[in-house]
């Protein structure tokens, strides 16, 4: 089905921007109006094109952090300073500019929760264990929000790794499945947990690996190698775990 | 035609021609990318082969693959995800060496490997010196972060033809897609050409 899914040709497509808005004081959230487009599978990215009067062009993923069922695309775009694109997406683009992009890509950082109930499969009755640092946390904000409209049964959590609460994404989407830990600073009425997600916190939030959980780890490189590393190590197939990776200058070299 | 986005213009004035198009420089980085986790073979389990449609099976052990003749060479590599970093140099062994004295009528090549990954190439895009199985990255082992101990590097093409924790190839007269191109990533994936999805 993936396969069938994704050969067609991925053609340039104009996209619309409905609102800019900020999320928290590093993310925004971009709403698209994206007229041709052929639907998505939460997890799928798209590639964004900007071109410059001298036709230099340069091209960033992002990925969908809206469900197939909303007739916009969300894209959470986080700014880095000196950064050449995500800096313009944040600050410069209004609603009512034009945006090329192309999509969806990738078949395999994938989950429906609509395909688990419907394909009959066994794999389709494994829980799903979603890890996110940061900005990673879009593609499963897609995974979750179709989860919850289509009335999905598998069991999943999320374990959410944020600076501080002003930081944590779309709160309304999360829901009871959601664990968040705060890094940097936690409110004095903080209930959660606090720190990074190391060894410990993966052992005690997350499904084990004897109920043979399909995972998916997605943020900064160096969060992704870290965290995948430490859940080989707790006993997960490696081939169970699914790696999204946003780049980042924690990459090692 | 493109479409010109308003107030946007290149960071840097200098466009550095050995850049194919949509790609920026990473620097001093090396990121890393793969599906999965890091695979971790030990090299006494450790073995390469060369099989399919070829006059017998070829299999070197680690010990035998390090008393091939080598080559080092400095080369530009280019990631679909959009980095490309300059002047890499690496250690290994020509595809040319294994495959010499190897009869065969394939025209194509599945490389695969540790983690079940696997990637298609045109026979003619692993030889005449334009790819190698390397072990040494910058004067150093390969880390298995980077596909160590071997990867295959074929900078011509986009990285993610550069099969990490290599473990062989299969020779074939039929193309059969790898891992990333039955997800809709380009067959052959030249980054002057752009080849980054199929149909590019
Ligand atoms: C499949 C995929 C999906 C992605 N999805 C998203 C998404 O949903 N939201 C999102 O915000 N980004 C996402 N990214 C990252 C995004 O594509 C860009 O890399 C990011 O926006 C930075 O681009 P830039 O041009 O601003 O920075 P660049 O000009 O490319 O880099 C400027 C500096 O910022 C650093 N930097 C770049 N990215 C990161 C990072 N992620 N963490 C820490 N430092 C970094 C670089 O090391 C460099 O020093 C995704 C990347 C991939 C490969």
């Amino acid at each position: 089905m993936a396969r069938a899914a994704v050969q067609r040709r991925l053609n340039w497509l104009r996209a619309t921007v409905l609102e800019n808005r900020p999320e928290t004081a590093r993310v925004h959230r971009l709403l698209l109006d994206v007229p041709g487009w052929p639907g998505h599978l939460p997890g799928q990215h798209v590639d964004l094109r900007l071109t410059a009067e001298d036709g230099y062009t340069a091209q960033r993923s992002y990925s969908v952090a809206s469900a197939p069922e909303d007739p916009r695309l969300h894209l959470l775009v986080e700014r880095f300073e000196g950064g050449e694109v995500s800096p313009y997406l944040t600050d410069e683009l209004r609603s009512g500019d034009l945006l090329e992009l192309r999509g969806p890509i990738g078949g395999y950082f994938v989950w429906s929760s609509a395909v688990d109930r419907d394909g009959g499969r066994a794999e389709g009755r494994r829980p799903v264990q979603l890890v996110a640092g940061g900005a990673g946390v879009a593609p499963f904000l897609a995974m979750l929000d179709h989860h919850r409209r289509t009335g999905g049964s598998t069991p999943v959590r999320l374990l959410y790794s944020a600076r501080t609460a002003d930081d944590v994404l779309a709160p309304d989407v999360l829901g009871p499945q959601t664990t968040i830990t705060l890094t940097r600073e936690a409110p004095s009425d903080w209930r959660g947990l606090t720190g990074r997600i190391d060894r410990r916190m993966l052992e005690a939030q997350t499904f084990a690996p004897t109920t043979r959980p399909r995972v998916f780890v997605c943020g900064p490189t160096s969060f992704v190698e870290s965290t995948a590393t430490t859940l080989v190590d707790l006993g997960h197939d490696p081939s169970w775990i699914r790696l999204e990776r946003f780049g980042g200058s924690g990459d090692p070299s | 035609m493109s479409l010109v986005s308003r107030g946007f213009g290149r960071r840097e004035q200098r466009r550095d021609e050995r850049l194919p198009p949509g790609q920026y420089d990473a620097g001093d980085l090396f990121p890393v990318l793969s599906a999965g986790p890091t695979p971790r073979t030990p090299l006494g389990e450790w073995d390469l082969t060369l099989q399919g449609e070829v006059d017998g099976l070829r299999r070197w052990t680690w010990d035998e693959f390090r008393e091939l003749p080598r080559e080092a060479v400095s080369v530009d590599i280019h990631c679909v995800t959009k980095w490309s970093k300059f002047d890499t140099r690496w250690e290994g062994v020509a595809v040319d060496t294994l495959l010499a004295g190897v009869r065969t009528e394939a025209a194509y090549a599945l490389a695969f490997c540790d983690g079940g990954y696997t990637t298609n190439h045109r026979l003619s895009d692993l030889t005449d010196g334009r790819a190698w199985v390397v072990d040494t990255y910058d004067g150093q082992p390969l880390a298995p972060e980077h596909g160590g101990p071997v990867r295959l590097l074929v900078p011509h093409l986009y990285f993610w033809k550069s099969a990490k924790w290599l473990r062989g190839f299969a020779l074939s007269q039929f193309n059969e897609p790898g891992f990333w191109e039955t997800f809709g990533y380009h067959d052959r994936g030249d980054p002057w050409l752009e080849q980054r999805y199929s149909g590019d």
